[in-house]
């Protein structure tokens, strides 16, 4: 057996292809726009997880002297309110710091439910086959032949307004984008000889859906899901623009824009302020989206 | 000495649905093989691509049911047997793939592939998991401190090591092996392939062998099953079909394998057309439609296998090929 094992010798350092991580990396690191993107997430991120500590003021605190105050590079603005104040007198910069904890939490939040969801109904589909999976994948279809704000706003109003509604309904809208995703991966996946493997080494069903086949399905959905964030922030922003997500006065960016709106011709940065806060979120998510999809499926790789 | 695996005409028909409302058609993949085999054996399976020895080696596999027939696996009867017991013949059984790169996977660190059986099947902790796993890899040549690597980083001939280990983690006693070499260089086939008959001989294990190519079969089997459109065409000890092939189909295949004496004369027999489709076989001898010595018997009635000269033949003629 030693004699075997000369014969075959070590496997070569440098010939051997690098661990998949490494490689990923090295191909994301090529991309401006993806590491852009994460750039920005990172900053966003930051100032969620410190926005008591960096922020200036309380975002929901009224200050009396100081209604519709503009930024401090415009005439009469002044330091003590960097970005202006808006119709009630509370601090601009200091809400939208504090709009990011509630924007990444509501793209989070949304994922991983719809994620987890989805990738169990999908795992369902794809190994069940016959009536279960028609049954789920018609419903699913269903679904997607509803515009997606018409539809969770009807969620929004069966369930009533409120930010926990409002994602459980951008949840269900985006819900079936994975389920497919899913699907078609395990598919694919099950018809690999591993799998079989697997069976042949006794693997039960559960053992099978979720340790030797999802692992090999992730890529598209880790790509999904982070296009997906930026959809559900943008979706949460829409509802609560509506009144039927975050209620006043948290400071969620889409609410904010719906409490501007009547002074858009009069105080221009309580309206765009906010908008741009939700525009450069949502490309930088894209943007890393993008850049995840292109290092992890291979069929765009150099 | 009692069989490790005894098929008794073993059938695995599927339907297939061509049309809507049309009535579905049946496809014989396996239509009636019978065969046994004892601890320590090697019974090759042969024949083109499409007759019906890789859905063979799944149904001894127990991955897909039998159609009809009975398969007796280590003295206990398939079909019959209940959960518990179907558990246990899942050990006794275990398969090699064809693909090294296809039946591992890719997620999954070698010594965890490795050890996976044993964590299914048995109640061993992680550390004598580990143990057995690295006592595998060191028997079939693997280095065991590459226990912790991925599938990608090894070659082809190693990866295939790596899924011989993973079939002999359970101790099974018969191992379906579909072509384990044919995706391999010819030089690496060799080293697989002697240790594959090095195992055989310490473990005592049956092997049911299917492969296309002949050569590695002539090196490697014990007996022989030569499989044309689902059904056994010439079957028995390696020697004397090697030696004087009596079925058209036989000699056809044996003519189209390289010689190393090519100053041997040899009388080619080159086939023509293609395998029938087995949605629809001819009525008569599945072979008729390709067979250069055809007669309107061949067409009209299906010879069975016979017992004739040390083996068993399904031709009607096959005496005439007893002399020559």
């Amino acid at each position: 057996m030693t004699e075997a094992t000369l014969e075959t010798g070590p496997v070569p350092a440098s010939g051997a292809p690098p661990h998949p991580i490494v490689e990923f990396w090295r191909y994301f690191r090529g991309n401006p726009g993806a590491v852009g993107g994460l750039v920005v997430i990172l900053a966003v991120l930051l100032l969620a997880v410190f926005a008591d500590v960096v922020a200036p003021h309380s975002p929901v605190v009224t200050d009396q002297n100081a209604f519709l105050k503009p930024p401090v590079w415009q005439e009469g603005g002044s330091w003590t309110y960097p970005l202006g104040t808006d119709a009630i007198g509370r601090d601009m910069l200091s809400r939208l710091i504090h709009g990011a904890r509630y924007s990444l939490v509501i793209g989070l939040a949304v994922v991983a439910i719809s994620v987890l969801l989805g990738v169990v109904l999908g795992l369902i589909a794809g190994f069940a086959g016959g009536i279960v999976e028609i049954a789920i994948m018609r419903l699913m279809d269903i679904v997607l032949t509803m515009p997606s704000l018409l539809l969770a706003i009807v969620i929004v109003a069966i369930l009533g307004p409120g930010l926990m509604n409002a994602m459980l309904a951008v949840a269900i809208v985006v819900l079936p984008h994975y389920v497919r995703l899913t699907r078609a991966a395990v598919l694919t996946e099950l018809a690999r000889p591993y799998v079989t493997a697997a069976r042949v080494a006794g693997a039960g069903t559960l053992r099978l859906m979720f340790r030797t086949v999802l692992p090999n399905c992730m890529a598209p959905l880790i790509v999904q899901a982070s296009l997906g964030i930026s959809t559900a922030i943008l979706d949460a922003a829409a509802l609560g623009f509506l009144g039927l997500g975050a209620q006043p006065p948290a400071p969620e960016w889409g609410t904010m824009l719906a409490d501007a709106r009547e002074f858009v011709l009069r105080a221009w940065w309580v309206v765009t302020l906010p908008g741009i806060m939700i525009l450069v979120t949502v490309l930088a998510f894209n943007l890393l989206g993008d850049g995840l999809r292109d290092a992890l499926d291979p069929k765009l790789k150099r | 000495m009692s069989a490790v695996v005894e098929a008794h005409d073993l059938k695995r028909h599927y339907e297939i649905r061509r049309r809507l409302f049309a009535p579905p058609a049946l496809l014989r993949a396996v239509d009636g093989v019978s065969f046994a085999l004892e601890a320590g054996r090697t019974l090759a399976v042969v024949g083109e691509s499409g007759c019906g020895k890789s859905t063979l080696g799944r149904v001894v596999t127990l991955i897909e049911k039998p159609s009809a027939g009975t398969l007796t696996l280590d003295g206990v009867e398939v079909a019959s047997a209940d959960r518990a017991a179907r558990r246990r013949l899942r050990r006794t059984v275990q398969m090699v793939f064809q693909d090294p790169y296809g039946s591992l996977n890719p997620r999954q660190k070698v010594g965890s592939i490795i050890a996976e059986p044993l964590k299914i099947n048995t109640r061993m902790s992680a550390k004598e998991r580990e143990e057995a796993a690295r006592e595998m890899m060191r028997r079939v040549g693997l280095r065991p401190e590459h226990y912790g690597r991925y599938p990608h980083m090894f070659s082809g001939g190693q990866r295939q090591r790596i899924a011989i280990a993973r079939a002999l983690m359970l101790r099974p006693r018969l191992v379906v092996a579909d072509e384990p070499v044919s995706a391999l260089d010819v030089s690496i086939q060799a080293q697989v392939l002697n240790l594959l008959m090095d195992l055989q001989e310490e473990l005592r294990l049956a092997y049911l062998f299917i492969s296309h190519d002949l050569g590695v079969v002539r090196h490697l089997a014990d007996e022989l099953m030569v499989m044309y459109l689902g059904t056994a065409v010439e079957q028995g000890p390696k020697a004397p079909i090697f030696e004087a092939p009596l079925h058209p189909y036989t000699q056809a295949l044996l003519a189209s394998t390289p010689s190393t004496e090519p100053e041997k004369k040899r009388q080619r027999i080159v086939l023509k057309g293609e395998l029938p489709s087995p949605l629809d076989p001819p009525k008569g001898c599945p072979f008729s439609t390709r067979c250069p010595y055809v007669t309107d018997e061949c067409r009209a009635d299906r010879p069975k296998l016979r017992p004739l000269a040390g083996r068993l033949v399904a031709c009607h003629y096959a005496e005439r090929f007893l002399g020559s």
